[in-house]
């Protein structure tokens, strides 16, 4: 499974999301790729699934991969959340 | 590396906009020289064009520009602002606290990246943060996360 975090840069706050997310998947014993990267570069990566704000979300509308949103990067309720939610176990 | 020492971390600060917030956390870096002034001006950029993403969480924002647009040392600043401004975002405004990333391409970054994702994971800190009067007391929080 390859998973994309996902900001404007691909610098700092994709980088953020993805230390909780890959501690969130390890925590549910989830196996995972997980790449950070900046918008423009996702639209052309392949990946089953990207994370992303809800502010660059719109920009990732019609990629193959399926994209939902954390809207706090530092609340790991909120994040263990969206990947049961839309990543089946 | 430096992250969050005294001479680049200021409480109480009265800015007016959003983006008065950026350039206040990018000055701190570029008066102790780990930024250009060019970096400050790649952070207001990068908000004027890809919006207010970088909002991470409520009442946090992380502006930031790239290693390339001129980063002398790896660097994590912080505003604690005095009154609360917004910042366009839906869910998380308005801001109180504003970190500016000195973003390098070391593993630096990624060190000083764990180090503000650590203590922002938990909410006890960002109220401590919000609410600190002095660097003293913002010292305590690093130090007490440091040991914990």
């Amino acid at each position: 499974m390859k998973i994309l975090t996902v900001c404007g840069l691909g610098q700092g706050t994709s980088l953020i999301l993805k230390m909780n997310v890959e501690q969130a998947l390890a925590s549910k014993g989830i196996s995972a790729d997980v790449e950070h990267t900046d918008v423009s570069t996702a639209s052309s990566m392949s990946a089953d699934y990207i994370i992303t704000s809800n502010e660059l979300a719109e920009s990732l509308i019609g990629h193959s991969a399926k994209v939902f949103i954390v809207n706090n990067y530092f609340d790991m309720d909120e994040i263990n959340k969206a990947i049961d939610e839309n990543i089946a176990g | 590396m430096k992250f969050l020492e005294e001479n680049i971390v200021k409480v109480g600060v009265e800015v007016a906009d959003a983006e008065s917030a950026i350039e206040a956390a990018g000055n701190l870096l570029f008066t102790q020289g780990l930024v250009e002034r060019s970096y400050i001006e790649a952070m207001k950029n990068s908000f004027k064009e890809n919006g207010p993403y970088f909002v991470l969480a409520p009442q946090i924002a992380i502006p930031h520009a790239r290693p390339e647009d001129g980063v002398n040392e790896a660097s994590v600043s912080m505003v604690q602002l005095k009154n609360p401004i917004k910042f366009g975002h839906a869910s998380n405004d308005p801001v109180r606290l504003v970190f500016g990333l000195g973003a390098s391409s070391s593993d630096e970054h990624l060190t000083l990246l764990r180090e503000l994702t650590s203590l922002l994971n938990n909410q006890e800190n960002v109220e401590k943060l919000t609410n600190a009067k002095s660097y003293d007391e913002i010292k305590n929080i690093l130090e007490m996360e440091r040991l914990g």
